[in-house]
């Protein structure tokens, strides 16, 4: 059962005169109860696809469906009471907690706001969703700043889970986290996906982090969705060239060799041609990629890939 | 490269089944990862934010200097009308006594025969009071406009910043003499046209912040949560842009005294109460040979003005996120 739908969304950022396409026509699709992991690298548009389905950046074109209802056609003041199904979790632990506030402060404010009246009941469930987190109770009282970063992104899964939303977007939820901390909110997230029955996307530049969780993941590159799989096809039969330079440069202990780099930068988002958007970077590219754009095609079922030079792949 | 590796290793039971099995109605509790180091360390010691703030100003110097300066004048206009009871620009005494010539007139008497000490602690009544009131004046318009020009933004803010910038290009003292020139002077009109001509600063900094504050990520969480403008704009950004604030109104108040001394002091200030600058202003003449007539009001002044500077040094220190201090 699909709960969100997002088709052909593009987000554009204009300054002065020139405008990027941060996201460019991105279609998706997230089932009740299913983690899409959303992965690539820095400056991508991840962040900004994730934040534009939020409506926390308006999107320039598409269609958000949640629940059969086009949230890109709601008022400010609808979308608001809309707002407490679908929730975010931020990168920086540090940033998306008010300082001035104590933590019950920061974890009550959105229950008022959607209409828990009673000061008990709001402390109760703040209670409640502290220890579900793994918070000791006296948290209330504190400030954000007493906390470590791992628990103050416990906070920030806290706030998101205290409207008992259907969809959470994780937006690099660990990477701003010691390793060994980034294992335990990792697995914080997996529990209260499985006991809450949360719909997760989760945006990660780390593979690795993306291959624990999803159930699917897309892979973007320059604004656009480029391989779209299972978690096994995505990770045992990449098609696109992009993809298998990500999970190549996954570091393996058991792999001797070392991961091929892939050459270049992300080519300025504002510069770009008529080809392939990987084309410049890519081992195999040829003629076609730098003069036609690839449309992401079905290669298999559920699988889809953006770029003329799959097939070979796929017989092999 | 090998913390990377240890993790890699530890975040995969097995490859390519579900990520993790999780029995059904894992109650919190039974989970062992909330019992991991990181959930329960949380510092000994609650340091409620707020008191140690609090703690921090009063171990200031400045501030602890500033502040008892400032409290010794506030005394003295809370006790002037027990000590003078009358009114203090009544003749009752020979005129132009000296300091210390009488002793019931230990700072002299001015050409008309008025207590010159009855004048200072009633004056420290008058300075106060427009000080206070028409720093709040401009500072609740300034918060009002530049909280509108920094949230907003867009077109809404262009108008704005021309409006702050029409203001700030005339000179405010100029501006000032105006307002209250057409305005007949009494204190209630001295202190809006104050409070009228000082908003702009006020209006810069709180726009600044504001931009700045806008993008943060607990706005952009509150927005997520559906919050309403209001609420975020009071309860999430304000709040951090409180210290600057402060830290401007300690030192509008010294403007603001320093402009009512200035307009007093050219005959623009109430005439029916007395005040440091009118003081300084009827003395002028006999500068020559009364000079304590100007000069104790001008000590006054000074006085107020640097402990209200010392005042916001302190401020400054302690609340000003860029020197680095946690907030």
């Amino acid at each position: 059962m699909t709960l969100l739908s997002v088709s052909d969304l593009t987000t554009t950022y204009t300054s002065g005169r020139s405008a990027v396409h941060a996201v460019d026509g991105v279609s998706l699709e997230i089932a009740r109860g299913e983690t899409i992991g959303l992965v690539g690298e820095s400056g991508c548009g991840k962040s900004t696809l994730g934040k534009t389905i939020l409506r926390l950046v308006e999107p320039s074109g598409g269609r958000i469906l949640f629940d059969g209802e086009d949230l890109t056609a709601l008022s400010e003041a609808a979308l608001r009471s809309r707002r407490k199904r679908l929730q975010m979790v931020f990168q920086d632990p540090f940033a998306s907690l008010n300082p001035r506030q104590t933590i019950g402060e920061i974890l009550s404010a959105p229950l008022a706001v959607h209409g828990v009246k009673s000061r008990a009941e709001r402390q109760r469930r703040v209670d409640d969703i502290l220890a579900r987190v793994g918070l000791p109770p006296d948290s209330a009282r504190r400030y954000p700043h007493e906390f470590s970063g791992g628990q103050r992104q416990r906070i920030g899964i806290a706030r998101a889970l205290i409207l008992e939303p259907d969809l959470i977007i994780c937006d690099e939820p660990v990477s701003a986290l010691d390793l060994s901390v980034q294992a335990q909110i990792l697995n914080l997230l997996a529990e209260l996906k499985q006991s809450l029955n949360l719909s997760l996307l989760f945006i990660s530049h780390d593979l690795s982090v993306v291959r624990y969780l999803s159930d699917r993941v897309l892979v973007m590159y320059l604004g656009r969705i480029v391989e779209s799989g299972s978690h096994t096809q995505i990770w045992h039969r990449p098609l696109h060239p992009y993809t298998k330079a990500l999970i190549d440069a996954v570091p393996d202990p058991t792999r001797r060799r070392y991961a091929a780099p892939l050459p270049g930068d992300l080519p300025d988002p504002r510069s770009v041609g008529g080809g392939c958007r990987f084309a410049p970077r890519c081992p195999i590219a040829t003629e076609i990629c730098r003069t036609q754009d690839p449309a992401l095609r079905a290669a298999a079922a559920g699988h889809h890939v953006a770029c003329h030079h799959a097939e070979p792949a796929l017989v092999s | 490269m090998l913390q990377i590796n240890t993790r890699t290793t530890l975040l995969q039971p097995e490859a390519d089944t579900q990520p993790i099995a999780v029995s059904a109605e894992v109650s919190p509790s039974s989970w062992p990862n909330l019992h991991a180091a990181d959930t329960h360390v949380v510092s000994a010691t609650s340091h409620n934010i707020r008191r140690l703030t609090v703690l921090r100003l009063l171990r200031n110097p400045s501030v602890a200097a500033g502040g008892a300066l400032l409290s010794l004048i506030i005394i003295a206009a809370a006790l002037a009308p027990f000590l003078y009871p009358g009114d203090p620009l009544s003749m009752v005494a020979r005129p132009l006594l000296w300091p210390g010539q009488n002793a019931a007139f230990p700072f002299g008497t001015d050409s008309l025969g008025r207590d010159v000490a009855a004048g200072l602690f009633h004056g420290a009544r008058v300075s106060l009071l427009i000080g206070v009131v028409a720093t709040s004046i401009g500072v609740s318009v300034g918060i009002l406009v530049g909280a509108t020009a920094g949230y907003r933004g867009g077109w809404i803010d262009d108008v704005l910043v021309r409006v702050i910038e029409l203001f700030q290009t005339v000179p405010s003292f100029i501006l000032l003499v105006v307002l209250v020139a057409i305005a007949q002077p009494s204190i209630l009109t001295v202190t809006w046209a104050i409070g009228l001509v000082t908003w702009p600063t006020i209006a810069r900094l709180v726009r600044a912040e504001f931009r700045v504050l806008r993008e943060k990520d607990f706005v952009m969480a509150a927005r997520s949560l559906g919050f309403g403008h209001g609420r975020i704009v009071i309860r999430e950004i304000l709040p951090n842009a409180l210290p600057a604030i402060i830290v401007t109104a300690s030192v509008m108040v010294a403007t603001a005294i320093l402009m009512e001394a200035a307009l007093s002091f050219l005959g623009l200030g109430d005439p029916n109460v007395v005040s440091w600058g009118s003081m300084i202003g009827s003395g002028r003449e006999l500068i020559r040979t009364a000079w304590y007539l100007t000069a104790l009001p001008g000590v006054v002044i000074v006085l107020t003005v640097l402990a209200l500077n010392l005042i916001g040094d302190g401020l400054t220190d302690v609340l000003n996120p860029r020197t680095g201090v946690e907030r």
